[in-house]
């Protein structure tokens, strides 16, 4: 979804979805006076204390109480919103886990009939079993979780160093979030050409300026050695691509929770004597850590699945190649649709994963 | 003691402010001066950033929208966007409203399933997509895309709205309604009109993602050179040996209109994006 997107991409994303879409999760619905529906239906909000609107009596036989019409409401507005989510997300996915367990190719789309399908357990063994797999996902954990970290740090950074008010911050906070709106298309294309080995920024500025050798290949080159280190070179630039596009939300995000810290407290400390860095330490930090937590798996979650931005990069070479560019040569490159589709579900099983330990620590910490 | 570490930060945060200006709207600006150099140029003296005054040039742009088709890329992006950036507000609002105002049976679900959806990853639903709509046909047309988006982007802008329709006051709701307004009218001749401000960035923030897609263009269109999306086609390009001031050329198009969209529509969006932060 770029989602916001990219998504996401969100949304991207988001969809950012695609790209792009990203935003926190969904914050608790305002409700109204609790209503209870006078349908027989099993009465969630039955609380004590709540106000029977539909009175019993006379009041049964009119057709549609003032309850019983919202809730036929409520269902009738939601219903297309749902039919076209069900249509294009639900219905995919649940098509995924069948497609895991058949034995199809692209070829086979036209001949593909429901009632003569034989289920196989081929295609999950086959990933499963495949080296390349399993080194794609340990690239895509080093960029999921090096790139959010990454993102979140800059973020918290940036929003720390413009928290009080200067001449031009209105211009500067624009300014920053311009790689998060940037189309990912453009945002990879001029990234290319500013690191081109032959007339690329980059490359210029070190050769000519910096002392280097030869211009660095930064989008090729698996590895390198710098001095007693061997670096990952375009993995570190696809992973610094993706903190330089993310980190503006999360700079929004941790600027939004930054506003509303009680500010008696802190001027309280450093009257006190306290330092700048101590009075973030013990005060500031503690009140962020929820929202740079939250930040931190959702921004994990969205370059786990990341596709655009490592595919325009590197197109998966030098080492770059992870789960959702794995997922996409199945698929197009050997036409596969039951191993990229186990290998879609094998991904999404490992995001669960994250969900479901998050979940458990929120759960734990509230406890 | 203290004045040192007062100093040492002031330094390192103007050092930060500086830095992340730089960063961020640098490479920008580099895609617009390159844009406005003549290829040869660029290639001899990359250094050299800004164009001489004789050799400033924007044949790039009609080279990049004629030439090489990004014209006609463009005003099939504009139609799949608009499309899905007006299909997609029209279910949520209907939809955030219902959120927002009614209690129904099953809301807690239909909340559960827009999550999980927007959790989900693009391209793993981009396989049976690509299978399911290529079995109906609609692989290579504008308007399968045009769903593919709107369901992906739907929970967003539901979710966004919601902010801002909860800002309207529901006591003048309650009395159209005594007035005798519908369910519909109410929404379309109170609400929209007061959470208007909201829908119009919510709905740019739609079009921005529809603008900006990749992966599905890709998968559906790239058969098709008619058909493609402008990013899919400077995407394309770049496979080829284009001058990379063409591309780049490019690329500033497709980026000037979000960019100023956004900027204009900056605040509103924000507090719709960030709306639950406070919390956290």
């Amino acid at each position: 979804m770029p989602a916001a997107g990219d998504s996401n991409t969100g949304g991207e994303r988001l969809s950012d979805p695609s790209g792009t879409v990203e935003t926190g999760g969904p914050s608790p619905a305002p409700r109204q006076a609790v209503r209870v529906p006078a349908d027989p239906q099993p009465a969630k909000s039955t609380r004590p204390g709540s106000v029977r609107t539909a009175a019993p009596g006379p009041w049964r036989r009119r057709p549609l109480t003032m309850s019983r019409r919202e809730d036929l409401h409520g269902r009738l507005l939601v219903a297309p919103t749902m039919a076209v989510v069900l249509a294009f997300a639900v219905l995919p996915f649940l098509a995924v886990v069948l497609f895991a367990f058949l034995d199809v190719r692209l070829v086979d789309i036209p001949r593909l009939y429901l009632d003569e399908l034989e289920f196989t357990g081929d295609n999950l063994a086959t990933v499963w079993g495949s080296p390349r797999f399993w080194s794609a996902a340990t690239t895509t954990v080093v960029y999921a979780a090096a790139s959010s970290a990454g993102a979140v740090l800059v973020g918290l950074a940036v929003a720390l160093a413009l928290r009080h008010p200067f001449r031009g911050r209105g211009l500067v906070r624009a300014l920053v979030l311009v790689p998060y709106v940037l189309p990912v298309v453009a945002a990879t294309t001029i990234w290319k050409t500013l690191l081109n080995p032959g007339y690329g920024l980059v490359n210029a500025v070190g050769t000519e300026w910096l002392g280097w050798a030869e211009p660095i290949a930064f989008l090729t080159t698996t590895s390198r050695e710098a001095g007693p280190f061997t670096v990952p070179v375009a993995l570190t630039t696809v992973i610094a691509f993706e903190v330089w596009k993310t980190f503006p939300l999360a700079f929004l995000f941790i600027t939004a929770r930054l506003q509303v810290v009680p500010g008696d407290i802190e001027e309280a400390a450093q009257i006190d004597g306290a330092g700048k860095t101590r009075t973030f330490r013990h005060l500031l930090l503690p009140q962020l850590a929820g929202v740079m937590a939250l930040l931190a798996v959702l921004r994990f979650l969205w370059s786990f699945q990341n596709f655009n931005d490592i595919y325009l990069l590197t197109g998966g070479a030098g080492g770059t190649e992870v789960l959702a560019v794995r997922v996409y040569s199945e698929l197009v490159v050997r036409a596969n649709i039951g191993t990229a589709s186990a290998t879609g579900l094998l991904m999404t099983g490992m995001l669960l994963v994250v969900v479901a330990v998050y979940a458990w620590m929120i759960k734990r910490e509230q406890a | 003691m203290r004045n040192t570490e007062d100093r040492v930060l002031a330094v390192l945060r103007w050092a930060v402010i500086a830095t992340a200006v730089a960063v961020t709207a640098g490479p920008l600006l580099y895609g617009v001066l390159l844009s406005l150099r003549p290829f040869q140029s660029v290639v001899s003296a990359p250094l050299d950033l800004f164009p001489a005054p004789g050799e400033l040039t924007f044949d790039a742009y009609p080279t990049a929208m004629a030439e090489y088709g990004l014209g006609g890329n463009m005003w099939n992006s504009v139609q799949v966007a608009v499309a899905t950036a007006a299909l997609a507000i029209v279910l949520s609002v209907l939809g955030a409203y219902a959120a927002v105002r009614l209690r129904f049976f099953g809301r807690d679900a239909v909340n559960v399933v827009f999550l999980g959806v927007y959790l989900l990853p693009g391209i793993v639903l981009a396989v049976p997509l690509f299978v399911l709509l290529s079995r109906v046909g609609l692989t290579g047309s504008l308007a399968g895309l045009v769903f593919v988006y709107t369901a992906q982007t739907v929970p967003v802008a539901l979710y966004m709205l919601r902010t801002y329709l909860v800002a309207v006051p529901s006591s003048v709701e309650e009395a159209a309604m005594i007035d005798g307004c519908g369910r519909l009218a109410l929404i379309r001749r109170v609400v929209l009109p007061m959470a208007l401000p909201g829908v119009a960035a919510t709905a740019l923030y739609v079009f921005m993602i529809a603008w900006n897609e990749y992966l599905f263009a890709l998968l559906f269109l790239v058969a098709d050179r008619e058909r493609w999306t402008v990013s899919l086609g400077i995407a394309q390009l770049t496979e080829f040996s284009v001058p990379t001031t063409v591309l780049m050329a490019g690329s500033i198009a497709i980026t000037v209109p979000v960019v100023a969209g956004f900027f204009l529509a900056q605040r509103l969006l924000v507090t719709g994006l960030t709306s639950g932060a406070e919390k956290g």
